[in-house]
Order: structure tokens, then sequence, then C-alpha cells
């Protein structure tokens, strides 16, 4: 029992939030208008009155955000907690971090604890370098001797050494936030709470951030609980994971077992439900893409692809404003664990799209350089670079099968990369050495 | 100090920290450490720094000086010139006002970091009211520097400024805490803060001597705590006239009364900051 860092029974976490009435735009007579601002002003200073929280909009509504949570980690463990966006996720590491009071239920933690749920929180843009390290230290309740003995660590793990001594308004954002990570690295904590935050920061760095997380586990008896929406980085560096659904832990358990529920669940979604209906998406919403389908090259309808076979996807959109001659169109690939393996933007190849009140966008890919396996792929539609449109993550499933992308009738290494690219190897052979 | 973080945390609805106080004391560096934010990036990218400490209240005392002492021919107190007064009263008022405004929006001023980590949340108002002090030291070096113009001496009741300090203080952190507080859940406060501080200026003996006010009124006027303040550092840095007990004690009670009713409603209200922050 004693090797229980964290332990939560039932935590729940209720939130008001308000609505406006979907009548409003269309109900401009001035009587409504009256009666409906002075009807939300009493409800305002009534909660005045009685000190509760005051909502904006005309209907009031509760939001569970967590509710009924109970799970138990050991000490030592890292867990990851996967969910879709909305599940609940950052709230529950924020009522473990205490920044925020549950509504009902109890958490016991052993150990101090520290959290990063941002980057570079209470980072100041005029300070330098050295003084934001000792800034931010001290934010995340480091003392400041802790800090001055990691001092050069810390520098030198950021790569910032030149630098520190410049307010960081200036530095690039990639060093910003390399600076800030390197602070939150060398945190002396039991237990350590993380937000996706590693979602910043480049490719070869993030990996760097989970070496040093691995290793202050495998190294200290450190708990971890990780929130994170890459896949690969969660199966990699857990053995146990949280999957949270509306609130609620929908699966918990061995990592790869969760994360492949997970993912069969997110995949059904995109099967099962039209595009056109799908609410879980982004942007303004001014245009919105209704369908979406793939066929051949030769007008037939296709359900499964071929590596390296040419296809043209048609994205079906409807526009609600003014007819656009400026969009861009993106179609992401996703495989397996959520990493982006392909991308098609209407910008890479300058091409420029137009918008009536509805209408196709074709995108034509000659050769599919993807291995086989099974894909996800999400639609982002934005005016220019002023204004997102709408984005729709997993808007489709996609089986790639088959094929012959090499022309060789080898298939890649699936399991080990997703992308196809045709390379021309030759030898040189030292002939001399052959003749002698 | 290591071996206490390991004790067990135990988070529930509406326990908020048995340990409040504790924790405050073990959060003191980042009291201090915030206090010295604000310090070090107050002035930079300003020409003259500092200086903008000193230039406001110098204008206003000049202001004032001409205004109430030249013009509309108050009296002075004691033998100090107007001057020396009127500084000696805004000293404590600047003080009070700008602990109390910065105080209030300190909250909402540091709304990342208050939605992002966890420490006691009187830190941030109480660090802004130390950043006030510093301005209150500055202040404090250019009233000596007056005094050595006109060549004034201050008698034996210099060593009694301290604790009138520490009303001033108490009487703007009492306030200033509450107000704080309400302003994270009803912004309004925002709006009405800077109402309140010009008001103050006013209704306060900052541009003239308490003694103006009518005797009959001089109990109610001091329920003011700022009256209760200035008048005592009139009198530390001035002489002259006797100090008028029953205000000072009474601008006293409303200071602790204050102090008592901004932190239990801080601490009421504290565990849902960051929800409607």
């Amino acid at each position: 029992m004693s090797d229980i860092a964290i332990s939560l029974e039932n935590l729940s976490k209720r939130f008001l939030i308000g609505h406006q009435d979907i009548r409003r735009d269309r109900t401009a007579a001035l009587r409504d208008v009256i009666a409906r601002e002075a009807r939300n002003f009493a409800r305002k200073g009534a909660d005045l009155v009685h000190g509760r929280q005051i909502v904006q909009g005309d209907e009031v509504e509760e939001f569970w955000a967590l509710k009924d949570v109970s799970f138990n980690v050991k000490q030592g463990e890292i867990v990851g907690i996967i969910g879709r966006n909305g599940a609940g996720k950052s709230t529950l590491l924020k009522v473990l971090s205490r920044i925020t009071e549950p509504t009902r239920g109890r958490v016991q933690l052993r150990g101090r604890v520290a959290s990063l749920l941002e980057v570079g929180t209470g980072f100041h843009p005029e300070l330098s370098g050295r003084e934001n390290i000792f800034l931010n230290g001290v934010i995340l309740g480091m003392s400041r001797n802790e800090i001055k003995r990691h001092f050069d660590e810390i520098v030198a793990f950021a790569e910032v050494e030149k630098f520190i001594d410049t307010p960081v308004k200036r530095y690039s954002s990639g060093m910003y936030v390399r600076l800030a990570f390197a602070v939150a690295a060398f945190l002396e904590s039991e237990i350590l709470i993380i937000d996706e935050v590693l979602a910043v920061g480049d490719v070869q760095f993030q990996q760097k951030c989970l070496g040093k997380l691995g290793e202050a586990t495998r190294v200290g008896g450190r708990t971890v609980l990780f929130v994170s929406h890459n896949m690969a980085a969660v199966e990699s560096l857990c053995r146990q994971c949280i999957w949270l659904q509306h609130g609620q832990i929908a699966a918990s358990g061995e990592v790869s077992e969760v994360i492949g529920a997970y993912l069969d669940v997110k995949g059904s979604i995109a099967q099962e439900t039209p595009l056109k209906e799908r609410s879980d998406r982004s942007g303004s919403g001014r245009v919105r893409a209704v369908s979406c389908s793939i066929n051949d090259g030769m007008g037939k309808h296709v359900k499964k692809l071929k590596s390296g076979g040419d296809y043209i996807f048609t994205i079906g959109c409807e526009n609600l404003g003014e007819p656009l001659n400026d969009l861009v169109a993106s179609l992401d690939f996703f495989d397996e664990k959520e990493c982006c393996v392909l991308l098609f933007r209407s910008t890479f190849t300058k091409e420029k799209l137009t918008l009536g009140s509805t209408g196709n966008i074709s995108c034509t890919v000659k050769n599919l350089p993807l291995a086989n396996g099974t894909y996800t792929c999400s639609i982002f539609l934005s005016h220019a670079d002023v204004e997102i449109l709408d984005h729709v993550e997993h808007a489709v499933q996609l089986v790639v099968e088959g094929g012959d992308f090499f022309g060789t009738g080898s298939m890649g290494l699936p399991s080990h990369c997703k992308v196809l690219i045709a390379a021309h190897w030759s030898s040189d052979v030292d002939t001399p050495a052959f003749a002698g | 100090m290591r071996a206490d973080w390991t004790q067990e945390v135990i988070i529930e609805a509406g326990r908020a920290e048995r340990h409040y106080w504790r924790d405050l004391w073990r959060y003191r560096e980042l009291f201090r450490v915030l206090a010295w934010r604000d310090v070090a990036v107050r002035y930079k990218q300003t020409v003259i720094g500092a200086a903008w400490a000193v230039i406001r209240p110098f204008l206003t005392m000049v202001v004032f000086t001409v205004i109430f002492g030249k013009l509309a021919k108050l009296p002075s107190e004691g033998s100090a010139p107007y001057a020396i007064m009127v500084f000696a009263g805004m000293l404590p008022w600047t003080f009070f006002s700008g602990a109390l405004s910065d105080a209030s929006n300190s909250l909402v001023g540091s709304a990342n970091l208050i939605s992002k980590v966890y420490f006691p949340r009187l830190i941030v108002p109480v660090a802004a009211v130390g950043v006030a002090l510093v301005d209150f030291a500055i202040n404090l070096t250019m009233l000596v520097l007056l005094m050595i113009w006109y060549e004034f001496l201050p008698g034996w009741r210099i060593i009694v400024l301290p604790v009138f300090a520490g009303i001033a203080l108490f009487a703007s952190l009492g306030p200033g805490l509450w107000l704080t507080a309400l302003n994270v859940k009803y912004r309004d406060v925002r709006y009405i803060i800077p109402f309140l501080v010009q008001f103050g200026l006013y209704v306060s003996p900052v541009g003239y001597s308490s003694n103006v006010v009518p005797e009959q009124w001089r109990l109610l006027y001091s329920l003011n705590p700022a009256v209760g303040v200035i008048d005592g550092f009139r009198w530390c840095i001035i002489g002259g006239q006797q100090l008028y007990l029953p205000g000072i004690i009474l601008s006293a009670c409303v200071t602790a009364i204050f102090f008592w009713f901004g932190i239990r409603q801080f601490r009421k209200m504290e565990s849902s900051f960051a929800d409607v922050i």
C-alpha cells in the first residue's frame, strides 16, 4: 500500500458554462433584446448577492469536466493520459497540481509535487535568460540553492550559453522554449505532472527532453503523470496508460492495449459519422468541409488505396460567407501512432483555390508514397493566413493495402517507416583489385 | 526542509490547504522573486528610469504647495514649511494608494501564473505591496533631501515613523486583498479603483493639514484609515501640535478590521480563483 504515490477516489469537477440564446440573432426586436438583457442583469445581480460566479450568456448549464475518476499510481511509474480534446485531461492535471479545487472526491499525493502545465510559466520578456531561470525556477517550486546548483546544467541543456544575459523577448521562439523546458527538466520532485508541453520545440529537442524524463524516472524513482496527444511518445515512455473520455476513465492498463483501444474508437468515429455531421471541429465555420471522397483518377470511387497508386481526393465544401478566392486547403495524414507522416497543402505548390457558395476542392496525388497500413486524414481549410475556416481532425480513415510503389513488388517496411520514396543505389567497384 | 516536503498532500473539496500558513512561509522565496521581478521590470526601457518614482510625487507636491499653501493660504503645521507638510502627507499617501491599486490589480495581472501553478495566492498581492514599499523608500530619501534643503530638523518622534509606516502597510493590504479577490470575479472593481484613489486624495489630508477640519467632524473624518496614518507621519516628521489620539486609535481599529476582513474574504474566494480568472 505504501508504494502508491498518487491515489484518486471519485474525483469530480463541475464547471458552469453560459450559452447564448440560439434565437439571439433572429429576434433582433428591441423589446426582446431589452427583456433578455434585463433578465441577464437580474441573474447576475442575484449571483453577485449570493457571491456566486458570474456567467456570461443567456442560459447557464452545469458541465462535469471530470466525473468519478478513480485510479492509483505506484511510486516510480510513468503513466500516460490520453484522450480527445475536452476529455478532461487538463482539468485532471489542474486538480492534481492544486491549482483548482475538485467539486467532489479525494486525492492523496505522497511526495513533493511539481507540475509543468505550460512551458515557461511566469517568464518575463523584459528579463534576461539568467533572471528568468531564477524566476521560473522559483515559480515552479525550486529553491534558490537548487537553481544555483543546476544553473550551468540548465544553460547547457537549453543551448543558450551565448544569450544568457539577453532579454528573452529577443530570443527566437525555439530558444525560448528550450530555456523554459530546461528549467523544468531539473525540477527535483517525487511526483511530476506534465501536460502537453513536449508538443513545442523541434523534434531533436523533444527527443532530448523525453530522454531526460525517462532517465529521471529510472534513476530517481520518480512518479510521472504525462498527458500527450503524441501516441508514439506515450508508448515509448510509459508502461501504464489511462484513457479519459467525457471526464471518465474509458480504459486503463497496459499502454499498448489502451492506445490500441483508443485509436480503434477514433478510427470508427471517422467511419461512422458523416463528415457533415461531425461537431468536433474547430475554426470559424464560415466554410465547412462536408464530404470527402477518393477516386482513382478514372472517376471510380475507392475505399482501399494502394501504395504507389494515383488518386484524387475531393473535399466538398459549404460556404456560408462571401465567395473566397484565396482558400488554402490542407490534408494531413496520420499513422496509427498519431504521427503526421504526410502533408499536402495547396500553398506548397502555390495553387490558387476559389470557392463560391458550394464547391469541391480536389487534390491529385500521383504515386501515393504511403506504406501499407491504416491512416487517418485531417482536413484543414483557411482563408489565406487570415482566418482558420475549418479544421476536422480524423476526418477520414484510409486503409492502404497492396500496391507496388517501387515496381519491384517490395512493400517497404511498414512497421518501421510509413513513407515510401524510391532512392537509387549504386556501388563503386574497385576494379583494379578485381583485375589483380 | 527536504524531509517535510515528502509529506502527504490530500486534496478534497472545501478542504483548501490545511497547512496554508506553513505553505505561505515555504513559498517566501516566491514572494521575494515576484517583488523583485516587478521592481526590475518596472522602469525597463524607460529613459529616465527610477526617476519616475520621484518626479510624480515631487510635481504633485509643488502643485499642492502652490494651490493650497500660496493661493488658498491654508495654514501649515507648526513651524514647518508648507512644502514639507505636504510632502510628509504625500509620502504615506503615495504608498497607500500605490499599494492599494497595485495589490488590487495584482491577481488579474498574474492570471497566467494562477491558472498554471500552485502557490498560496496571498503572495501575489503581498508582493505588489512590497513593490510599493520600494517606491516608499525612494520617496523617503527625497523627503530627507527636502528637509536638508529647508534646513529643517525633525525631533525625537521620527523614531516612531516605522510604526505608522506599518499601519499604512496594513491599511492598504486589507482593502487591497479584498478588492483583488473581488476583481477576479467581478471585473467592475478595476474601474472602481482609480476613482477610489482619486477620491481618496481629496478626502485625506494630503494637500492640507487635518487641523482645518472642524473639531466636531474630526472623529468621523478619522474613519478614513489614511487620515490616522497621514496625521501620524506629520506628527513624527514635523512635530508641532499634539497628536489627535482618538482619531489615530479609530484609524488603527478601522485598519485592523479591514485587514482581518480582507484576509477572510480572500481566503474564502481563493480556491475558485483559477476557475474564474
